[in-house]
């Protein structure tokens, strides 16, 4: 009896997380295009919803609500679901969508994406050879194996974004490392970008003017199409095309400086803002806020390189770490997302989106594990098995540090080149 | 040859609604056979003939500028983008018949090209609030083109068609529903029917604001 009352609530839950997934994804994601294709909405909710159900397992255990053998069996129930979809659903759905964008393909999508399936589960399984967690009592598809691999790529994952998100933040926040820009720096550019416009209508007005010419006294140009057409087009050529191609390369590269300039004009215009917004109120407390996490960022890839070279397992730091850092500058993460999508590829990068969210929240379960106390450790351990929790530590230690360094360096080459492009005439 | 008056069109619309594509038929008689994102803005030129075969013949150099992004940008590049608003007398908006969202966004479209005397980074309406006033007292003259006729099927076209009569009515501008067929590789531009008839119209009425 008490067992139908706690599925109950579970499912419910359940429902309200699908709801909310699928609003979060109208209303941010989706904002700007229209929806297709419902699976992708449909596999994106349903990630979010058994990801956020496994978090709630963990606070129900904690807080001793619900039967526990109900308990036991959802959390089962759940890590499989969230297995099949992880390592199944979403991945064959990524190269469905992925093959259907190349046109050559189109026809045979199914078969194609089957086989884009297959790489990735071999290459998923090779994953697990290098590190230490297969144990010979378990089968090759139990749940140990499955929840290792995923365990892996979702704490690497975590640990670079970890690592990016620390660096970048005190970086975005921090005033000290705006440059200058005043307006006239932006019109300067801008009139640039203008004349390198008008440099193009002249050249095009006159080859539309002598293609016209050419067109009334009867040398239609056609374009040479098939092999001996090839042939003609090398031994004769009228001049007046021979023109044409020359204006066309110069138009070409003019259009490519303007394709630059326009970027560098709207990022300037992107400073000019930050610079803005810098002197209001909240940019002034997210500046102190940035001083504050520059700080805190420091101390913390100090620790990383200290647990690694003393070969220590942090208690509480990857917790405290991953989850203040991860759920700070998952808005980062998300922007980046936005900049790349379009309206072809927006599938894919829902589903790459629903995908990582998937291993993360796996991953922060097997985290989480180690600052939990030992009377709740029990459950987590006995669902997942004898897996080698220090390893993972030890791995988000060092993806930490190496990807906080990597961000720095790059970081610090991006400003450094900056200020030099703008500073030409 | 330079000496030819201009006239510059702005043509504007979501990402992937077929803008450059249409611009390279209109200006090349050609098919574009691989388009790509198109970053910041370009430019092409048709040399036109108003009032082709009447007295009154004149050419002119139809400038069409077609800008590249997506109305839910980021308001740096808006302001990047306000640059390309100067000085224009006439604009083409382009929606994709497949796609409901392209279609509503033009109001926001319309609304940004036209208020550009406003400080981009002041207060606007930027939920896309649609006001018919606006419109009303604007002199430009608007042309909306719905692309990608084909890929709807036969059964749901009147629906379609009947939806975008409106839109083109709210902006009380002309409407063309268009296929821009990529097989092809030489397409006259004569081919697409009742065209060159729209656009000696369309260039009556920005002829008429030329000369104010």
């Amino acid at each position: 009896m008490s067992f139908l009352i706690d599925s109950s609530i579970m499912i419910t839950s359940q429902i309200l997380f699908f709801g909310f997934g699928w609003l979060f994804f109208m209303r941010q994601l989706f904002k700007d295009y229209e929806v297709r294709q419902y699976v992708v909405q449909v596999i994106f909710s349903v990630t979010f919803a058994f990801s956020c159900t496994m978090f709630e397992l963990i606070i129900f255990e904690i807080l001793g609500v619900l039967n526990s053998s109900s308990r036991y069996f959802h959390w089962k129930l759940n890590l499989c679901v969230i297995l099949l979809i992880l390592v199944f659903l979403v991945p064959f759905y990524i190269g469905y969508f992925i093959v259907s964008n190349i046109r050559l393909l189109h026809k045979q999508r199914l078969l194609f994406s089957c086989l884009l399936w297959l790489t990735f589960m071999y290459f998923f399984w090779k994953l697990g050879d290098p590190f230490p967690i297969l144990s010979p009592k378990h089968g090759i598809l139990s749940i140990e194996q499955l929840i290792s691999r995923v365990g892996v790529i979702g704490v690497t994952l975590m640990a670079l974004l970890s690592g990016f998100g620390a660096v970048n933040c005190p970086y975005t926040y921090m005033s000290y490392f705006l440059r200058n820009v005043t307006d006239v720096d932006i019109l300067a550019l801008e009139r640039r970008l203008l004349q390198t416009m008008d440099m193009i209508i002249s050249k095009k007005k006159r080859m539309a003017m002598t293609r016209r010419t050419m067109f009334q006294k009867g040398e239609v140009h056609n374009k040479p199409s098939g092999f001996w057409g090839m042939i003609k087009s090398i031994t004769t050529s009228a001049p007046g095309s021979e023109n044409l191609n020359l204006i066309q390369q110069e138009v070409d590269a003019l259009e490519e400086l303007s394709r630059q300039l326009f970027l560098e004009t709207a990022d300037l215009h992107a400073t000019k803002e930050r610079i803005e917004y810098s002197k209001t109120f909240k940019g002034k407390y997210f500046n102190f806020l940035g001083y504050f996490f520059s700080i805190y960022c420091v101390w913390k890839i100090f620790m990383a390189t200290i647990n690694i070279v003393f070969d220590r397992v942090g208690k509480t730091d990857p917790v405290t770490r991953g989850i203040e850092i991860t759920v700070n500058y998952l808005g980062i993460q998300f922007d980046f997302f936005y900049a790349i999508s379009s309206s072809k590829s927006s599938n894919v990068i829902v589903l790459l989106l629903a995908q990582i969210m998937g291993m993360y929240f796996v991953s922060s379960v097997l985290l989480i594990r180690m600052s939990m106390p030992l009377e709740y450790r029990t459950i987590i351990t006995e669902v997942l098995g004898e897996l080698q929790f220090n390893f993972y530590h030890r791995w988000f230690d060092v993806i930490f540090l190496v990807s906080a360094l990597s961000s720095i360096l790059f970081l610090y080459l991006a400003h450094k080149q900056a200020p030099e492009k703008h500073m030409t005439p | 040859m330079a000496s030819l008056d201009r006239v510059k069109v702005l043509v504007l619309g979501d990402s992937g609604v077929g803008k450059s594509s249409l611009v390279h038929l209109l200006c090349q008689n050609q098919v574009l056979g691989n388009p790509s994102w198109t970053v910041g803005c370009s430019v092409d030129v048709r040399v036109h003939d108003y009032k082709e075969g009447t007295p009154v013949e004149k050419t002119y150099y139809i400038e069409l500028w077609d800008v590249g992004g997506s109305v839910g940008s980021a308001s740096s590049v808006k302001s990047t983008r306000a640059v390309f608003y100067n000085s224009i007398n006439g604009i083409i908006l382009v929606h994709d018949l497949t796609n409901k969202k392209s279609s509503q966004n033009l109001y926001r479209w319309s609304s940004e090209a036209l208020n550009k005397d406003l400080v981009p980074t002041g207060v606007l309406v930027t939920n896309g609030e649609y006001d018919q006033e606006q419109f009303a007292e604007n002199q430009i003259p608007l042309l909306v083109i719905g692309t990608k006729l084909d890929q709807i099927h036969e059964t749901k076209r009147h629906e379609v068609l009947t939806r975008t009569a409106f839109l083109a009515e709210d902006f009380n501008a002309e409407e063309i529903n268009l296929v821009i067929e990529k097989r092809y590789s030489l397409r006259d531009s004569n081919q697409i029917p009742g065209f060159p008839d729209r656009k000696r119209f369309w260039g009556g009425t920005l002829k008429g604001l030329h000369y104010d």
